[in-house]
Order: structure tokens, then C-alpha cells, then sequence
């Protein structure tokens, strides 16, 4: 039988010498990749807008040395080290969805921890954008066994969950150095809308973080891999005079949250 | 860790490679995958027919097969009495011979010490009517097994081939029970799950603690209750024993074991409740230094993290003050 395949390649191949035209510009290309992602190359085009990046291992993610719950993955996106970061992403390259969320510091550090659903082991990655239009990002590889992201809503269980949809829990330290550290939990569900009993996709999509006078501290878009019940510390520049933060909510159903987290006395 | 690295390699240097290797071992790389899977099982005597199967110190992976726990062996006039019976199939058919080889007889009777995995996998070489739990195991293998099994098969893989849950049939729900000649007083208590079963043997005064006691290997937490486990802790201590076998670690004649679990757990509560207040979200928790002496403990780090995962969710929901609502 002869092949008729082989022509098919010259296509894909014109389709990849123009890739690299185009890729040439950027100061890192997909090949360089320290995590060797098998989609890297398309993730990174498609979520940065084709932006150039770089790799920096000035910006750090971290997550555990070992999972113990796939639809609970503790990660910290910490890009501190770098002057005058816009927004602070987290991905991971082999979710069924890769962006996890967008943090936007217009007051805060470039600085958050959540917590994120996973399908299996992946690269993680925080990028962060400076204002000169370049995105540095810093990856790790994240071991585990599947399972998180394509399993039921813990909370479907309790009968009760639509009673505490959106309850707010939070509290906010005063850190050395003049910032102050929010951290909070809200009640939601988010559902991704991939589990096997077919529930729609269910999920908070933003938070903004507020001055008491409406200034804008922070704002998070959140997608459908961060794990239920989204829990999130924050590192805000807040007045010493403030005595709350307000944390403004939505959820894709149009459900609107509102929380105000007092400021604890300076003493730590 | 990271990816897999991929190698370029050619017919021809697969083919010199391979005529290089004729008659040579396996390659070591893919030995401990290749080899037929064996646990091999060495019992150590602890005193006139009584012997212990030692875990490795190690966490689940696809070498040791899962045999991390500690299996207890004694004999009585009717047959041999087993504690635990390890963590695969596999090993319950080995851990059923050797125990028929060293006791001369059949098996009387299986005691099981908790749920979790490591110890009640070997149950299909047993007669359900044999094995003896508590209603708590009972009701938690019921519920659990079935979770505990696939997890499993992730970590060790082929090991676990044809594993599945047994749920036992003899209900304990006297504190002495008589097996033959030997006496066994059945303590049942709680803390490192909600229920753990711990095994006093009156003839020698072998103590077997299942995990309520870990030795020089880090205590493991997912359905663990600190509170009542150190009340169990404490209960434990006023028994006097010959040997005191814990749940993972060396057997041993002191109260070490009991000293150094109930110091673990109030020491990581208290480091981890100490990262809650101040604020620390749980990857900086994770990163926190542990005491000096845990350096001699293994798998302190990464049981320290799984702890972490599975304390930090409650803190958060039980402390943390409620702000606001939907609207």
C-alpha cells in the first residue's frame, strides 16, 4: 500500500517555518520552555494575546511537594521581585482549562495564593505583565493523580449548600513593611460545568477588592479550575487609617456577594 | 520534579545497545518495574510464636508495592491469629502462607486495626467470617473502600492487581476476645481515625497499637482527630508491655513510640495552628522549618505538607470570621 500521507506534511510544515517567523520577534520561544509542555507553544500564544514573554524565575509559583487532594491544590503566584507588574495570571498547561485566574494589583502586591482544581500533572505557571508589555512568567511542574477538575462539586452533597451560597468569611493582618494581608473564603460551588452529571458551570468570576471610600485595591477574575469554596490571601497597600476593606463579588448566574472585612489593630 | 526528559535515539544505537546487553541483566532503570512482583516477606520473632512483618519507612510508590505497615503473626492452639494484613492481594496471599509456614496451622483469625489502605488490602486471601473489626471499620470500609482502592492503583500501580474490598463479618464488640489458648484484650479507641483498634496479647504482653503509635516515621493525618488521639496516646502509656509494636516503625521495649507520636502531633498542630493565625496561606505554611529532632523522623516533610492540607481547610472554616454574604 503506498503512502498518501507523506504530501500532508508540507502544509503543517509551512504552518510551523511561519510559526517561527512570527515567533522571532518574542524574546522566549516554546522550545525553550522549562517545563518541555506539550501545548505551551498555543497556550502561551492564545493566552497572552501573542505578547512577548520571557521565562523568569524571578516570578514564583509554588505548589506542594505532594497532593493530597486533586480538586484542592494549594498554589502561591508571587512576582514581588519584579517593578511595576499590571496583572498576575495563574495557568496550568494540561487542565481541560488552562486559566485559573487574573489577578489585577491596582493597589497590592503582585502576590496570591489560592487554590486550584487539577486533572492531572502539569506545568503551573505565573505570569505577570509589566508595563512595558512583556510577560514573565515562572513554571513549575506539579505531580499528581487526576481526578479534581472533572469531579461533582463537594458541597452538592450538603443539602443545604444553596442556604450558604456566598457566605464570606475573611480577616485582614497587618504585615511589616506597610501592606496589609486579606486573606477570605466564599461559599460557591464552582462547578466547571465538565463533570460527569452534567451540571452547568457554576463559578464566581470576579472579586474587587475596595477602599472603603470605593478605591480599587485589587480585582480578581476567577475561572472555572479555582476549587470550591474559593479561598484566596491577598497582600493589599492599605491606609493604616482604614478600618475595612470592601470585597465586591459575582458569580456567572448573576448571584452579586458583598463582604466587608474589618482591619485588625496594629499587633501581630 | 521534573518532566520526563526525551531522548533521540536510532535503530542502530538501540540495536548495538541491545547486542551489548545479550545475556546481561535487566536494565536496572526498569528492574524494579519488570521484575515479577514479589514482596518477600521477612518475619522478624518477637518472643516464642509471635513475629512482625516490617513496613518500609517509605511513602506508597511503585517499588515497595505498598508493604509500608507493620503486619503482626501470633500463634494459638487453634491457628494463627493475624494483625493487619498489608496493602495489595498480592500480599495478603503471601502474608496467608508464611503465616501458615511459622504457625504450623490454618488461619484462626484476622484482626484490623483502622481503614486506611496499607493495612486491610490483603483481605481476599481471608474468609470475611475470619476477619474481626469494629463497626467503625466496618462502616468506613463500606464507604471508603472503594475510594482507597483506585487511589491506590495510581500510586503502586501493578502491585494491586485484583485488589479489592472485603468488608469483614466478625464484629467486635467485646474488649477480650479468646483465640485458642491466647487471650487478646481489644482496646477500642479513636484519634488517628474514628476508630483504631489497638491489640494486647496477655500470654506474652505484646502490645500491637495499629497507627495510633508510629516509630522514627512520621505520623499520617487524613481522618485524623488530634484531640482524641492524644487522649488515646495517654491511654495507651499507663499499659505495661513486653513489646510494643506501632502501626509503622521498629517494635520495640520502651514507650518511645508512644513519646514520639504524641509530641509530633501536638507540636505540628501547633505549628500549623501558628501559620493559620498569622495569616500564612498554606504554601507558606508548607515552607515553615520543622522542629530540630523530626531531622531523625522519616517522611517528616511530607507528611508535615499532607497534614497541612488536611488541617488548614478546617481552620479556616471553623476561625476565620464570617464578613458578608450574597445579596
Amino acid at each position: 500500500m503506498t503512502n498518501p500521507n507523506r504530501w500532508d506534511t508540507l502544509p503543517f510544515a509551512g504552518i510551523v517555518a511561519l510559526g517561527t517567523l512570527l515567533a522571532l520577534p518574542h524574546p522566549a520561544r516554546a522550545a525553550d520552555d522549562p517545563m518541555n509542555s506539550p501545548i505551551w507553544s498555543e497556550l502561551a500564544a492564545k493566552t497572552f494575546n501573542g505578547a512577548p514573554y520571557v521565562y523568569d524565575e524571578r516570578v514564583k509559583v509554588v505548589v506542594p511537594i505532594i497532593i493530597e487532594n486533586q480538586a484542592q491544590v494549594p498554589v502561591t503566584a508571587d512576582a514581588r521581585t519584579l517593578a511595576n507588574v499590571t496583572k498576575l495570571m495563574v495557568i496550568a498547561d494540561l487542565n481541560p482549562i488552562q486559566h485559573v485566574l487574573t489577578l489585577t494589583p491596582a493597589k497590592a502586591a503582585p502576590y496570591i495564593s489560592a487554590r486550584l482544581k487539577i486533572e492531572q500533572s502539569t506545568p503551573v505557571r505565573a505570569a505577570a505583565l509589566t508595563t512595558d508589555g512583556v510577560w514573565h512568567v515562572g513554571s513549575v511542574y506539579l505531580n499528581a493523580s487526576g481526578g479534581g477538575c472533572t469531579s461533582a462539586s463537594m458541597g452538592r452533597g450538603d443539602a443545604d449548600w444553596t442556604a450558604t451560597l456566598g457566605n464570606t468569611q475573611g480577616r485582614i493582618w497587618r504585615e511589616d513593611g506597610g501592606l496589609a494581608r486579606l486573606r477570605m473564603r466564599m461559599r460557591h460551588p464552582m462547578d466547571t460545568g465538565l463533570a460527569k452529571d452534567g451540571t452547568p458551570a457554576f463559578y464566581i468570576e470576579r472579586l474587587d477588592m475596595k477602599e472603603q471610600d470605593g478605591g480599587a485595591l485589587a480585582s480578581v477574575e476567577l475561572f472555572e479550575p479555582v476549587s470550591e469554596d474559593p479561598t484566596v490571601t491577598l497582600l493589599l497597600d492599605l491606609p493604616l487609617t482604614a478600618a475595612t476593606v470592601t470585597v465586591d463579588g459575582h458569580d456567572n448566574n448573576g448571584g452579586i456577594f458583598r463582604a466587608s472585612v474589618p482591619v485588625s489593630p496594629l499587633v501581630r | 520534579m521534573p518532566p520526563a526528559i526525551t531522548y533521540t535515539v536510532t535503530r542502530r544505537a538501540v540495536l548495538a545497545a541491545l547486542s551489548g546487553l545479550a545475556g546481561a541483566p535487566i536494565l536496572p532503570m526498569f528492574d524494579a518495574l519488570a521484575a515479577p512482583l514479589a514482596y518477600t516477606l521477612k518475619p522478624v520473632k518477637l518472643t516464642d510464636g509471635v513475629w512482625m512483618v516490617a513496613g518500609v519507612p517509605e511513602a506508597v510508590n511503585m517499588r515497595n508495592g505498598g508493604a509500608i505497615a507493620n503486619v503482626t503473626i501470633l500463634s494459638s492452639s487453634e491457628g494463627a491469629i493475624i494483625v493487619d494484613t498489608g496493602p495489595s492481594r498480592r500480599y495478603g496471599l503471601e502474608l496467608a502462607k508464611l503465616a501458615k509456614e511459622l504457625t504450623g496451622k490454618d488461619i484462626a483469625r484476622v484482626y484490623l486495626t483502622h481503614i486506611h489502605p496499607d493495612h486491610i488490602f490483603g483481605c481476599q486471601a481471608f474468609v470475611p467470617e475470619q476477619i474481626a473489626a469494629t463497626e467503625g471499620v466496618i462502616k468506613g470500609v463500606t464507604e471508603l473502600g472503594d475510594g482507597f482502592a483506585s487511589a491506590r492503583y495510581g500510586l503502586a500501580g501493578d502491585w494491586m492487581r485484583g485488589t479489592e474490598v472485603v468488608v469483614p463479618k466478625h464484629v467486635i464488640s467485646s474488649s477480650v476476645e479468646d483465640v485458642g489458648d491466647r487471650r487478646l484484650r481489644l482496646m477500642r479507641m479513636k484519634g488517628h481515625t474514628a476508630s483504631d483498634l489497638a491489640v494486647y496479647d496477655e500470654l506474652t504482653g505484646i502490645f500491637i497499637t495499629g497507627d495510633l503509635v508510629f516509630l522514627d516515621r512520621a505520623p499520617t493525618t487524613p481522618h485524623a482527630n488530634i484531640p482524641d488521639w492524644k487522649v488515646s496516646l495517654a491511654n495507651l502509656g499507663g499499659i505495661p508491655f513486653s513489646y510494643m509494636v506501632p502501626g509503622h516503625g521498629p517494635a520495640e521495649e520502651t514507650v518511645r513510640g508512644i513519646d514520639q507520636t504524641r509530641a509530633w502531633i501536638t507540636e505540628v498542630e501547633l505549628l500549623i495552628s501558628g501559620a493559620f493565625e498569622r495569616g500564612l496561606d498554606m504554601t507558606e505554611a508548607m515552607a515553615l522549618p520543622l522542629p530540630a529532632w523530626t531531622e531523625q523522623v522519616a517522611l517528616a516533610r511530607y507528611e508535615y505538607t499532607r497534614t497541612v492540607m488536611h488541617l488548614y481547610p478546617k481552620l479556616e472554616a471553623a476561625r476565620l470570621p464570617q464578613v458578608g454574604g450574597r445579596n
